[in-house]
């Protein structure tokens, strides 16, 4: 055979466009709703709990039972009779379940689980459930609910702050002792997501010829969480198949926290004996599938008077929400090696604290954890720089750890494994042109434009030390059951024509990793990355996994990465060996390349690829006696510097370490507070790329989310617990007119502990965007105290003090009352033709109110004025039905009497009350009326906009009603009016 | 339009990609949902349901719409192309789609979808968008994974080169 020199072309470390995106550009995608499901599956819709803290006094659910398609109606008394609450990382007597039990503590909580033929009729009949709530005291910001008194979300735990643990590295007393200045500062960091576009997909089948579970999610690992499903569902774990979509529409850490719902479907279809799917909805999403643990940081620096920082002092306070779900508080202790940042700080003093809320449990969350605690480290060094005044590059460039200091021990342990940070940072002045961005400031200021530059240097950690959580523990507690590693494992096959395909322990959302694989196995095996098969559906009964596996912490380039390589490098030396018999030359005189095995001295002297492969199927008789046959090897890859934590508490928390100097130039328009980023340089050591192109997409989206976090994204939660983000009208996500175009610069440092030298990248610009912006904002105000997101309400308080209340006005929004969720109030007068007698006489009769009362079905009498109804409300796109329930006192018969009341729905719950005055005037009555009116849960968390509008619509058909009651003129109404009505026009 | 009754379910034929289509539904079906579970057509993606984010964007008549934000039985009778209609029977990918992997403007690919179909609407009433006009055609679509630097790359791409976008092949 010849064909000249089969030249081996090498793909790693070129921009190879991805084999993913011919099928996902034609929407041929293959995500977890695509796929076809068994003939008679059936739908679950969740009913979640419309309070932040309530004990559940009844469920009633016999209403919904007999609506037409329900099959089964669970409740949190099957879930505790039929699984085993999730065990956590912590041992702790905090209990939490895939359905509430007895209490709930946040809002959009799962309480009651529909299964019908259809999603549609399991909807529906959401709307006939009763769940009788008590309410209880709250307590949603964090500092608040670590104080002693606070109100306890699990009272068996006796307290919300579930951990404390402090640390000592070096001497940090005796540096602040000796330093010339402290430093101090408060951060508050918001809770986020990063939202993915594609929800939760659970199908889950029992099956009972072998108690297995069947379970097809898009979740995306960490599989430490396998066995939390398998432990509460009883089961071991080969007894819970779980099987991933070859597409996910996105992950970002979120879809770990699939797992209660594997269990509660899973659950489900045990009982009704058929499959079970389920698909999140964006509201479900956004109030209740996760949320980063929103932080209260107190950092002080000892620095000397040329700025050198020689001593950190954390003392950090991660809310967790409602309960603490594995691998929760991994956020706190992932970047704990990382606590000095890039620089050469010796002594540390840290304090950490965990407390629980009424809010969503936190998770997984692009950046986990960094973006926190980047947040206050940079904030402080650039404080450092006002107060000593120096310029803030400066103090950066100064603490840098010195180059030629690597492998670098940190002083909590990490081993920062490759880098030269000066260098980096000249690079990133030269090319990104600070001098150039210094004269546009300078010119803007001259203008008297408000207009700042902002700096920040960050270490981004990839791959967890599977050890790092067991750092809560004390030494002690961690001598019985040392953890520490991280195994990443990849098959490599080789069919008897010669095709290869790959199936691997990751995940993928999005990232291109089966393009990587391809790229890596394609060089070793001489062969073109579209010759390569990437298979990542994965099947837990079928392919190789282990606890670490799954796609998170930015782990899959120095761990399911290395694993194909290992695989690749045995079917390659497998393949030489048979190839050195026909070439009749020794094994390592063998090249691959171009689809050929040939005599690396003399390229003609070559056998195909796939007869040398093909060899091992048709003919395993003609091996060399020491080979088995068939073509199909595992690459298994632990790195050995992931160990477990030293008895001092030190601890290599990640195996890579990238560096990242960034720096931005933004102005504030002083009219509308709008900060405007006006030019992001972004500077990158990840040691080497596998695919430049893929680096640059991970760069550019994690770059995307970090400016959503500094300028728009945030959950925001009432007083009261109600959630007020549902929708991604209310939730902000920036779009294509937000986010600009940053300079990406680069340079390679390999890491040496990871055979092909790269480093993880998929987290690093959403920890460097939040405070480079801020630091920005700082400088453009000269403010110290900078929250994010930096949105124009904050901005413009930061520039001209915080608002003055609205005029008081018509239906002007109440000032808060105390535990207000969405509070509003209002006033108005009707017209009735009758006299005031009249009118009273149809308050108190039950058959007349019965047609006053807007959407009012059915009013049974339960004491003296005192009414159960139930009626069909709606504002905006959203319609349902209620109980409530309605009262009449402080009766001053036939002038005035208090209205009082609530609702309460899967909609929400509302409680108001209004006073009622009537006045004879013209031979007919004056009806003057004033509310107040309190909304929580689902119409609270998306119809923010519209309840205002909704609920004046709602009293004053009301009072119309009265009147056309009492034999004023009928309410004709057109929808016209109606329409205009709901939009606030036409009175 | 003739009245529905709630409950029962209707025929609904529509021209999908230039080939009929049929199937039936409640009147509360919303088309996204028609074209996922009845056709099998699910190219089309949810990612909001309230009208926010654009996966769901699909061509009714020619023009981009939310098909979250419409029933199946408003689209009765008509025109509906969605990204599966993209591109030709052999499977070559259109300029635009080829520019979209060679930019790097999908990771995911969730979005992508609505996005195509936004893209390939909007080049055909303007075929020289400035950069800006782009970036505000594309505000009206979510995508949490790209950044969008590469839509925007991709897009520019296909107008600098004069090769708009073709449109779907039902013309
Ligand atoms: S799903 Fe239709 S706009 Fe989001
Ligand atoms: S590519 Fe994932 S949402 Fe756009």
């Amino acid at each position: 055979m010849t064909q000249g020199h089969p030249q081996s072309e090498k793909f790693v470390g070129q921009p190879v466009e991805r084999l993913e995106d011919a099928a996902l550009l034609m929407g041929r995608g293959r995500y977890a709703d695509d796929l076809p499901i068994r003939v008679g599956t059936l739908h679950g819709a969740i009913l979640r709990s419309p309070h932040a803290h309530a004990e559940i006094v009844s469920i009633d659910t016999s209403e919904a039972e007999a609506r037409p398609g329900v099959v089964a109606v669970l409740t949190g008394d099957e879930i505790k009779e039929l699984t085993d609450p999730f065990i956590m990382v912590l041992k702790l007597p905090l209990q939490h379940w895939s359905l509430a039990v007895e209490r709930v503590r946040f809002v959009g909580e799962s309480v009651v689980l529909v299964v019908a033929e259809d999603r549609y009729q399991a909807e529906d009949a959401l709307e006939y459930i009763k769940v009788e709530y008590k309410p209880l005291p709250v307590a949603v910001d964090p500092r608040d609910a670590a104080k002693e008194d606070a109100p306890l979300i699990h009272p068996a735990a006796g307290t919300n702050v579930v951990s404390v643990r402090n640390f000592n590295y070096g001497e940090p007393d005796k540096a602040f002792a000796e330093a010339d200045h402290t430093v101090e500062l408060t951060i508050e960091f918001p809770r986020n997501s990063q939202t993915p576009m594609e929800g939760y997909v659970v199908v889950a089948d029992y099956l009972p010829g072998n108690n297995t579970y069947d379970v097809l999610a898009n979740f995306q690992g960490p599989y430490t969480v396998h066995p939390v499903m398998a432990r509460s569902l009883r089961v071991s774990g080969s007894a819970l198949r779980i099987r991933t979509p070859q597409d996910s529409g996105g992950g970002f850490g979120v879809k770990q926290a699939i797992f209660p719902y594997v269990t509660l479907m899973s659950t489900a279809s045990k009982i009704v004996g058929r499959p079970v799917k389920w698909v999140e909805d964006r509201l479900e999403h956004l109030s209740a599938a996760v949320a980063a643990p929103n932080r209260v940081i107190h950092l002080e620096a000892a620095v000397t008077k040329d700025g050198k920082v020689t001593a950190f002092r954390f003392d950090q306070l991660d809310d967790y929400g409602a309960y603490l779900r594995a691998p929760m508080p991994g956020p706190l202790y992932r970047p704990h090696g990382c606590l000095t940042g890039p620089y050469f700080i010796p002594n540390l003093s840290v304090t950490n604290r965990l407390v629980l809320t009424n809010k969503t449990p936190s998770g997984m969350v692009r950046g986990f954890g960094c973006p926190q605690m980047y947040f206050a480290i940079e904030r402080v060094m650039q404080c450092i720089a006002v107060e000593l005044d120096l310029d803030p590059l400066d103090v950066i460039s100064r603490n840098l750890i010195p180059a030629g200091s690597f492998p670098y021990r940190s002083a909590a342990g990490a081993i920062y494994d490759s880098g030269d940070y000066p260098k980096a940072l000249e690079i990133a002045v030269e090319e990104g042109d600070l001098k150039e961005l210094k004269e546009r400031r300078d010119k803007a200021r001259a203008e008297g434009r408000l207009y700042g530059i902002g700096y920040c240097a960050v270490i981004e950690p990839g791959q967890s030390n599977m050890g790092y959580l067991s750092t809560i523990l004390t030494a002690e507690e961690r001598r019985k059951n040392p953890k520490g590693g991280s195994v990443s494992q990849v098959t490599v096959n080789v069919e008897p024509l010669g095709g290869v395909s790959v199936t691997a322990d990751c995940m993928p959302q999005g990232q291109g990793q089966g393009t990587a694989l391809a790229q890596i196995v394609a060089d070793e095996l001489g062969l073109k990355p579209d010759q390569i098969r990437v298979n990542l559906e994965h099947d837990t009964q079928k392919d190789a996994w282990s606890i670490a596996s799954g796609n998170y912490s930015s782990r899959f380039v120095s761990s399911t990465a290395i694993a194909a390589h290992r695989a690749a490098q045995k079917v390659r030396a497998k393949l030489a060996t048979i190839a050195a018999q026909s070439l009749n030359v020794s094994e390592e005189k063998v090249s691959f390349g171009g689809g050929q095995i040939f005599a690396t001295e003399n390229p003609d002297n070559a056998i195909k690829f796939h007869r040398a492969a093909g060899a091992a199927h048709w003919h395993p008789g003609s091996l060399p006696t020491e080979l088995e046959a068939g073509v199909r090897e595992i690459g298994v890859w632990a790195p050995p510097e992931l160990d477990s934590p030293s008895d001092s508490d030190r601890i290599n928390t990640s195996l890579t370490y990238g560096f990242k100097i960034d720096y931005c130039g933004i102005e504030i328009d002083p009219d509308t507070a709008e900060v405007r980023i006006d030019k992001y340089v972004t500077m990158h050591d990840t040691g080497k790329m596998i695919n430049p192109l893929l680096v640059r997409g991970q760069i550019e989206g994690s770059f995307g989310w970090g400016v959503g976090i500094a300028l728009y994204e945030e959950f925001v939660y009432a007083e009261d617990g109600s959630f007020l983000s549902g929708t991604f009208a209310d939730y902000l996500c920036p779009t294509a007119c937000e986010v600009p175009k940053p300079v990406i610069l680069h340079m390679e440092t390999p890491s040496p502990f990871t055979p092909l030298g790269a480093k993880g990248i998929g987290e690093g610009n959403c920890m460097t965007v939040p405070v480079c912006v801020a630091n920005a904002v700082s400088d453009a105000l000269d403010v110290r105290d900078v929250r994010v997101p930096l949105t124009p309400a904050r901005v413009s308080a930061m520039i001209h003090g915080e608002e003055a209340a609205p005029p008081a006005g018509r239906a002007a929004p109440a000032a808060k009352a105390e535990g207000a969720g969405r509070a509003l109030a209002g006033e108005g007068t009707t017209l009735v033709p009758a006299a005031p007698e009249e009118v009273w006489k149809t308050l108190l009769d039950a058959e007349k109110l019965a047609a006053v009362i807007p959407g009012c079905h059915r009013l049974d009498v339960v004491g003296d004025n005192d009414y159960r109804a139930e009626v069909t409300l709606g504002v905006g796109p959203v319609k349902g039905r209620f109980q409530a329930s309605v009262r009449l006192a402080e009766l001053d018969a036939p002038r005035s009497a208090t209205l009082s009341g609530g609702l309460d729905g899967p909609l929400g719950s509302s409680r108001g009350s209004g006073r009622v005055r009537l006045e004879a005037r013209d031979g007919g009555t004056e009806v003057s009326y004033t509310y107040t009116v309190e909304v929580t849960g689902k119409v609270a968390a998306v119809g923010g906009r519209m309840l205002d509008g909704a609920t004046r619509m709602l009293v004053r058909q009301f009072f119309e009603r009265l009147a056309a009651q009492v034999g004023g003129p009928p309410v004709h109404e057109s929808w016209w009016t109606r329409l205009l009505r709901a939009l606030g026009i036409g009175q | 339009m003739p009245r529905l009754s709630r409950e029962a379910r209707h025929p609904v034929t529509i021209i999908l990609n230039g080939k009929r289509a049929s199937g039936y539904a409640e009147p509360r079906l919303l088309l996204v949902d028609f074209l996922r579970r009845e056709i099998g057509a699910t190219g089309s993606h949810v990612g909001c349901e309230h009208g926010v984010c654009g996966a769901c964007t699909v061509r009714v008549d020619g023009k981009a719409v939310r098909s979250c934000l419409m029933y199946a039985v408003q689209a009765d009778g008509r025109r509906v192309d969605t990204v599966e209609g993209l591109g030709d029977d052999s499977s070559d990918l259109t300029a635009l789609q080829s520019a979209f992997r060679r930019e790097h403007a999908l990771q995911c690919g969730y979005c992508t979808p609505g996005v195509l179909m936004s893209i390939s609407d909007f080049l055909e009433r303007n075929p020289k968008p400035t950069e800006t006009e782009i970036r505000e055609m594309l505000s009206g679509h979510i995508c949490r994974c790209t950044g969008y630097a590469g839509m925007v790359r991709a897009v520019l791409d296909v107008v600098s080169n004069g090769g708009a976008a073709e449109s779907p092949k039902s013309e």
